[in-house]
């Protein structure tokens, strides 16, 4: 076995070591880390992917420290990936989201993975979607992505999560925040954390009132919770509601598919009953005999024959 | 693009002091040399340590202690490395450990110990000539 290979298995049996290695391989983009990737690729599709952005010193490490626990009470296991940013001047970059999680860190149910930007643009590291993948294929059944310190148009979490929380806190300028473009529209469900503070209804209602405008159209209304994330006030209602989304989104996956397996059987059916009527027809008529001899003699090809017949029968009518 | 290799550094404060001045300048110091710094706060069991190291996949871990049981936790902390096959991994402290204790705390394979006053360029350059090789 080689090296990857190794890694890929262990990272399939849920080794920590393994996972560890393989995140950074695909963080320090290697000749080796397309292969890690697809090797690992089709074991992925299973974990629940939930983002977790909003400004910093909203709170979200806090609350993802709660939000975990209430998973390891039902049972599920969870991946995290905390992103804070490079420093665009030394490259360096102080990883600090695990402080609010340590004592989490020997549950063996639970990897928590600092990253840094890298100087990667959008809230999250080029490397977090992959990492992603590794601690889905790991086993993971929830994988949480905490995004750096975000408010603004930070939104590539988009492209990484199934569900995602805005997590804002009072005092912070949240209604002026809030109509500013992007957070408002990726947000599937908003949070008011801090919500113990004064002002903490005052946001609860400015956000309210322009969520109310983005969700007109919307199959999910993105619902507004009030969290504490200190004493952990609210979070099972938090828990409750990204579940729910997840229902949400495995139905309307259900009907997406319903609909194409429909038009697909549809389809079938009129090739099937279309064609068999007009071959019916044109044996009646006798052209079908006319048209396969003037194939047999090689005077048509079958597709003009067929082409032919449908001009004579529909376009012309149109 | 081109790859290249960043070192990942743990700075870990094992034991029940609540001193950590003294592990925030060494991180930020290391995260001005172009490191990605780890730091996991206080209070921190040799088994959160070296669990966080493992899952962070660093390759050098630095243990601020001022309490005075480096004695107690550090051989723990060094038993934990070893045991969870850390191999390929550096180990440093600082903080108030006697002179008469550092050859012991060596010999448990911590490369080096750095009392206070060190200015944190040693440090850094110290970072910088014994980070590990990996295979």
């Amino acid at each position: 076995m080689t090296k990857i290979e190794e890694i890929v298995q262990g990272v399939l049996n849920g080794d920590r070591r393994s996972i560890a290695r393989a995140i950074t391989i695909i963080e320090n983009n290697t000749a080796e880390t397309q292969k890690l990737i697809a090797s690992i690729y089709p074991h992925t599709g299973k974990a629940h992917i939930i983002g977790i952005t909003g400004p910093g010193g909203s709170g979200k490490s806090t609350l993802i420290e709660k939000i975990i626990r209430k998973y390891r009470q039902r049972g599920k296991t969870v991946g995290v990936i905390a992103v804070d940013p490079t420093s665009p001047f030394t490259g360096g970059a102080f990883l600090g989201d695990r402080i609010r999680m340590q004592e989490l860190s020997t549950d063996q149910g639970v990897f928590i993975r600092s990253m840094a930007t890298r100087n990667y643009m959008g809230g999250i590291a080029k490397a977090t979607k992959d990492a992603v993948k590794v601690l889905d294929a790991a086993g993971k059944d929830i994988v949480i992505v905490e995004t750096v310190g975000a408010g603004q148009s930070e939104v590539e979490i988009i492209k990484v999560a199934q569900t995602i929380v805005v997590i804002c806190a009072p005092g912070l300028g949240d209604e002026i925040q809030a109509i500013k473009a992007g957070m408002m529209e990726i947000a599937d469900i908003f949070v008011v954390n801090k919500a113990d503070r004064e002002n903490a209804d005052k946001a609860l209602m400015d956000i309210q009132a322009m969520l109310q405008l983005n969700n007109k159209e919307k199959a999910w209304k993105t619902p507004i919770l009030k969290t504490a994330a200190l004493t952990g006030k609210g979070v099972l209602q938090l828990v409750e509601k990204i579940e729910e989304h997840k229902h949400f989104l495995e139905k309307e996956l259900e009907r997406k598919r319903s609909r194409e397996k429909a038009e697909a059987e549809l389809t079938e059916a009129i090739k099937e009953k279309v064609a068999a009527s007009i071959i019916e027809n044109l044996k009646r008529e006798g052209k079908f005999e006319e048209f396969l001899q003037k194939i047999l003699e090689k005077e048509m090809d079958p597709a003009s024959a067929a082409e032919t017949i449908l001009n004579e029968k529909f376009r012309k009518q149109v | 693009m081109q790859s290249k290799r960043k070192i990942r550094i743990l700075i870990a404060k094992p034991g029940l002091d609540s001193h950590d001045r003294g592990a925030k300048i060494v991180a930020r110091a290391l995260r001005d040399a172009g490191m990605e710094v780890i730091y996991t706060g206080l209070r921190q069991t040799p088994e959160q340590i070296v669990e966080t190291a493992l899952q962070e996949d660093v390759d050098v871990i630095g243990l601020s202690i001022l309490s005075g049981a480096h004695k107690a936790l550090f051989p723990r902390i060094m038993e934990l490395v070893k045991q969870k096959g850390l191999t390929d991994v550096m180990v440093f402290a600082g903080g108030i450990i006697p002179e008469e204790d550092i050859p012991e705390m060596k010999k448990l394979g911590i490369k080096e110990i750095f009392g206070p006053g060190t200015p944190t360029e040693t440090i850094v350059q110290f970072v910088f000539e014994h980070i590990p090789k990996r295979t």
